[in-house]
């Protein structure tokens, strides 16, 4: 086995790239595949909470990186998969702590225990960032359809691309598929239109992605949610499955199906 | 259906087509650092250094920067009015 690294990143702060790493982590392991989550966050730790892990930190990222703890030890076990791992960020050091040949040490000492090694970038462009996709075969570039988000991932994808990292492959998160419809919100394709990259998934706007960070549980476990099987779907696509992408569009009475035939432009 | 009849109704764009809109100028300024000021002072140093060898009318010369996929294109379009008048 020989891991291949993801970076999940966006630019903009908030937009959803700590859910996007514990879910695409947990829906990979879900499928048997051995994964590792590493927030790269130093100083903002904040994947141990989303995937419900906080209670178990003994050590952390800058204890492996500097020696104080075998890297197994910064290793938590998911408590839902136990094929699943975090590697969680210092919570009281600063970001200097960790550098980009550091990470890439790192992650090859990971590589051959596992398939997948997820690494939850900080939003910006400065050292955090620069840690993050140093060690990346491929990187993900989460978006909200909102002008500035858009406008700081495209930044992101320009500066990827100027790092030799490939052209990253995007996520749009919080697709609200009737404000799309009503035209008040950029629809999945304008974006894709704007940044011109390779559309990995949708998520929708899904109130249940809230209540299961509440519980510490990802989305991507529950089957029930649409923005769970966005996730899962996701995951397929990662592993290499050509799967279609949802159906948000769940408004299909007479009246939206005849507005759309006069060109609503959803 | 209220879209349907908004799009009727009022001739304001909507402001997903707005946002499209400002991000597509946004991203092309950002990629190539280059602002609506600074392209409107391009257009005026090729329409000087254009004019030493054909004649244009400034109005009817077109130029935008284009996006194709993650490029850029400077597009220029420029009708020739006539040969320059050569003094003999």
């Amino acid at each position: 086995m020989s891991a291949k690294v993801i970076t999940i990143t966006s630019g903009k702060g908030g937009v959803g790239k700590t859910t996007a790493t514990a879910n695409i982590g947990a829906a990979l392991a879900n499928m048997g595949q051995r994964v590792a989550c590493i927030d790269a966050d130093i100083g903002l730790r904040n994947l141990d909470v989303v995937l419900g892990l906080e209670n178990r930190i003994v050590y952390d990222l800058v204890d492996a990186v500097e020696g104080r703890c075998r890297l197994n030890q910064a290793m938590i076990k998911d408590k839902h998969i136990p094929n699943l791992f975090l590697i969680p960020s210092a919570q009281t050091r600063d970001k200097t702590a960790v550098s980009p040949s550091d990470m890439i040490r790192l992650c090859d000492e990971l590589r051959p225990d596992l398939d997948w090694i997820i690494v939850d970038s900080p939003a910006g462009i400065e050292r955090g960032f620069k840690n993050a996709i140093a060690p990346a075969d491929q990187v993900i570039v989460v978006t909200n359809p909102e002008v500035s988000a858009v406008r700081d991932a495209d930044r992101i994808i320009g500066i990827v691309e100027a790092e030799e990292k490939g052209t990253p492959k995007l996520l749009i998160n919080r697709l609200d598929p009737e404000m799309v419809k009503q035209n008040n919100m950029l629809s999945a394709d304008d974006v894709v239109d704007l940044l011109a990259i390779h559309l990995l998934g949708i998520v929708p706007e899904d109130k249940e992605v809230l209540i299961s960070t509440n519980q510490g549980t990802p989305i991507s476990l529950n089957n029930k949610s649409l923005a769970g099987q966005a996730y899962q779907n996701i995951a397929r696509r990662i592993m290499g499955e050509d799967v279609p992408l949802l159906d948000l569009d769940k408004g299909s009475g007479f009246f939206n199906k005849l507005s759309s035939v006069f060109g609503s432009g959803d | 259906m209220d879209n349907f009849i908004n799009r009727i109704f009022s001739k304001e764009p909507s402001s997903a087509d707005k946002a499209k809109d400002r991000l597509r100028l946004v991203l092309i300024n950002d990629r190539t650092d280059l602002s609506a000021a600074s392209l409107e002072n391009l257009k005026d140093d090729l329409l000087e250094v254009l004019s030493r060898y054909i004649q244009i009318d400034p109005k009817s010369m077109k130029i935008d920067i284009t996006q194709e996929g993650r490029e850029q294109r400077l597009i220029a379009d420029i009708p020739i009015s006539g040969p320059i008048s050569r003094k003999y």
